[in-house]
């Protein structure tokens, strides 16, 4: 047996992009300084000297008009992945998301595909503020239409880039850039994850969390902690956000009859509130708590180092909460 | 105004049509025309709902530049974007089905007079966002560009777009990366129901193309022949790698924003004096004066289009509605 492989997040998704630009013609890349300057993360680099100008195109800051384009291109037999340089900057291409994007397969009833992977950097950490730090994946995850997929390891995302470059409508692709340096197992060669799949990422029968993203992370942590107090936590990460895996949540949830939803993005009217409550609808009866929901704080993105590390749950904030709720405190 | 802005006028231009080519300038105009005013009927009646953009006193924008367009050629259209969709080959019968909201329709009626979208014959949709088609049609440029196959892609928007920094946007990339796209803006002087020099800064809307370095051009959109003139020129520099092209077609909205709307903003002398130079009128009397159709031909004309509307509507109107099962397909590809 060859010894496991292991790559860093930002190389994973590497990976899947030269694999899908060397499988199939039609796949181009856009963005802001994502040509010779190979990304402001490194996370295109190389691909500008393999494939050139034509395919690796650089776009002025125009972020609205660009995407526009890549969606048209979409339309006419393109394979475009976009890339928005931050995550709070997909407030600028809504429009073309909400309005075109999304809604083009349904109005031409199905005469018309947008096979495009909207790739963008969110995240909290380096002081970045209040404009260049949020996770705003619960904007289009209202939006039907659109695929959601937010990969917390580095062989899903390799994996999941490369199932939403083949899928032929449009997907959003959520990178904590913070796990852009993360190195672990990642397989080799063609390597694809399902879209729509969930993964247990540690079992468990007293409580479950759910976790998005970076955030797997921090419930892995305080699994590991609420161990130490003999609370068994499942860890599960559903991965893609539209279409949920609501069959692997509630097989967990039935099993350990408490659940906490931990994600990096606000937790008002956030995707925390949506998961808990498609939970206590398929569980309602099986709940020996109410689910409870952490996200980040509900603020501005503070610049300030001693205000940034409070948005966002720590492993040991996370493990009290998810013990109080077993301890029936909560 | 620009020293390198050109003007075009018939007088001026490059190719004339075929005798054959001219009646069928002729057809299209007539035909978006008829459908046009009997949309405006159809509405009156109650027989469609929500609202609808029609585009009689346009109509030789459209068909001048889509009558040169092959197939495999992309436009993107706007709201008012009938004409559109017809120029460019759209089947009457289905294009009637979708704006009256029947199964038929290109979209299943889920669309509607907004949302008509033909893959067959290369049009990219009509749409509900002011601008929204711009970066598509450019979008179908740059694919049409790696293609290598002298393809080209046109965007249809009214004066209303001239404000949408998504124009801008979209110009500037179209320039630096030399798009086979045409700009055509369809001034009829107001964005719904306001004046265009109300709400406009600059000389005359060609500032917009000339300052990206964009080849532009300002023409009589009243006159199919004009159109058709400009647009040979910016087709042919597409085609040749030459880039995109902005055209000005200043023209006239006989009806309101949508139907219904009592255009209390018109000034009715004006709205004469645009009367005058009907496109389809001026067109028929420049076919009966160059004896390429006679009176009688054109009158037959109108007749067997006459006929083609009334069926489309009978077929339409037989046609169920989508069903409940038709809500929620094609959400996904």
């Amino acid at each position: 047996m060859p010894s496991p492989r292991t790559a860093t997040y930002r190389a994973a998704v590497l990976e899947a992009l030269f694999s899908e630009m060397h499988l199939d013609d039609s796949v181009i890349l856009m963005g802001e300084d994502i040509g010779a300057a190979g990304g402001v993360f490194k996370q295109t680099e190389g691909l500008f000297a393999q494939f050139g100008g034509e395919r690796v195109i650089d776009t002025p800051i125009s972020e609205a008009g660009a995407f526009g384009i890549a969606v048209g291109a979409a339309m006419t037999g393109q394979r475009p992945v976009f890339e928005v340089m931050f995550g709070d900057f997909i407030t600028l291409i809504m429009d073309q998301l909400v309005n075109q994007a999304a809604k083009i397969n349904y109005m031409s009833a199905g005469q018309f595909n947008v096979p495009l992977v909207l790739r963008t950097a969110v995240g909290i950490g380096g002081n970045l503020g209040p404009q260049h730090s949020q996770s705003l994946h619960a904007w289009p995850v209202h939006i039907p239409g659109l695929k959601v997929v937010m990969p917390s390891t580095p062989a899903d995302a390799k994996g999941l880039m490369a199932a939403a470059i083949r899928d032929d409508g449009p997907v959003v692709f959520f990178e904590d850039r913070m796990l852009y340096n993360l190195r672990d197992e990642v397989p080799d060669g063609d390597y694809v994850v399902p879209i729509g799949r969930a993964e247990i990422k540690r079992a468990g029968h007293d409580v479950t969390i759910i976790a998005t993203g970076r955030m797997v992370h921090i419930a892995l942590a305080a699994a590991e902690l609420l161990a130490k107090e003999q609370i068994s936590a499942e860890v599960i990460d559903p991965r893609s956000l539209v279409p949920l895996d609501v069959d692997s949540l509630v097989a967990s949830v039935k099993k350990t009859s408490r659940a906490v939803v931990v994600d990096g993005g606000y937790r008002q009217y956030g995707v925390t509130g949506e998961i808990a409550s498609t939970i206590t609808e398929h569980v309602f009866d099986w709940l020996d708590a109410p689910v409870l929901r952490v996200g980040a704080a509900d603020v501005p993105i503070p610049f300030s180092k001693s205000l940034e590390p409070l948005v966002l749950p720590d492993a040991r904030r996370l493990a009290g909460d998810a013990a109080a709720l077993v301890r029936g405190l909560r | 105004m620009s020293t390198s802005l050109q003007t075009t006028t018939a007088a001026s231009a490059q190719s004339l049509p075929s005798v054959q080519e001219a009646l069928r300038l002729l057809y299209l105009m007539q035909l978006i025309r008829t459908f046009e005013e009997q949309v405006r009927t159809l509405y009156s009646g109650g027989m469609i709902a929500g609202l609808v953009h029609l585009c009689a006193g346009q109509e030789a924008v459209a068909v001048g530049v889509c009558s040169l367009l092959g197939a495999d050629d992309m436009i993107a259209s706007n709201h008012r974007g009938h004409g559109h969709c017809l120029a460019k080959g759209a089947d009457v019968a289905r294009l009637m089905a979708e704006v009256l909201g029947r199964r038929t329709g290109y979209g299943l009626g889920r669309g509607g007079t907004l949302h008509i979208f033909d893959a067959a014959n290369g049009n990219l949709g009509t749409t509900g966002i002011v601008g929204g088609g711009i970066p598509l049609a450019a979008g179908a440029a740059l694919s049409a560009k790696r293609r290598g196959r002298r393809q080209v892609a046109v965007s249809f928007f009214g004066d209303g777009a001239l404000n949408q920094g998504l124009l801008f946007e979209v110009l500037n990339m179209a320039a630096i990366w030399r798009l086979p796209v045409l700009f055509v803006c369809e001034n009829n002087g107001f964005g719904e129901f306001t004046a265009i020099e109300d709400v406009t800064a600059g000389a005359d809307p060609i500032a917009r193309g000339l300052t990206f370095g964009i080849a532009s051009e300002i023409v009589d959109g009243m006159d199919v022949l004009a159109v058709r003139a400009a647009a040979q020129r910016a087709l042919a520099r597409a085609r040749d790698g030459g880039g995109p092209t902005f055209l000005v077609c200043n023209t006239y909205r006989f009806g309101g924003h949508h139907v219904g709307d009592k255009q209390d903003y018109k000034d009715d002398n004006d709205a004469k004096a645009w009367r005058l130079k009907d496109p389809i009128e001026r067109f028929s009397r420049w076919l009966q004066d160059s004896g390429m159709a006679t009176a009688s031909a054109i009158a037959a004309l109108k007749n067997d289009i006459d006929e083609q509307l009334r069926a489309a509507i009978d077929r339409a109107k037989a046609a169920p509605f989508a069903a409940a099962d038709d809500l929620g397909i094609h959400l996904h590809a």
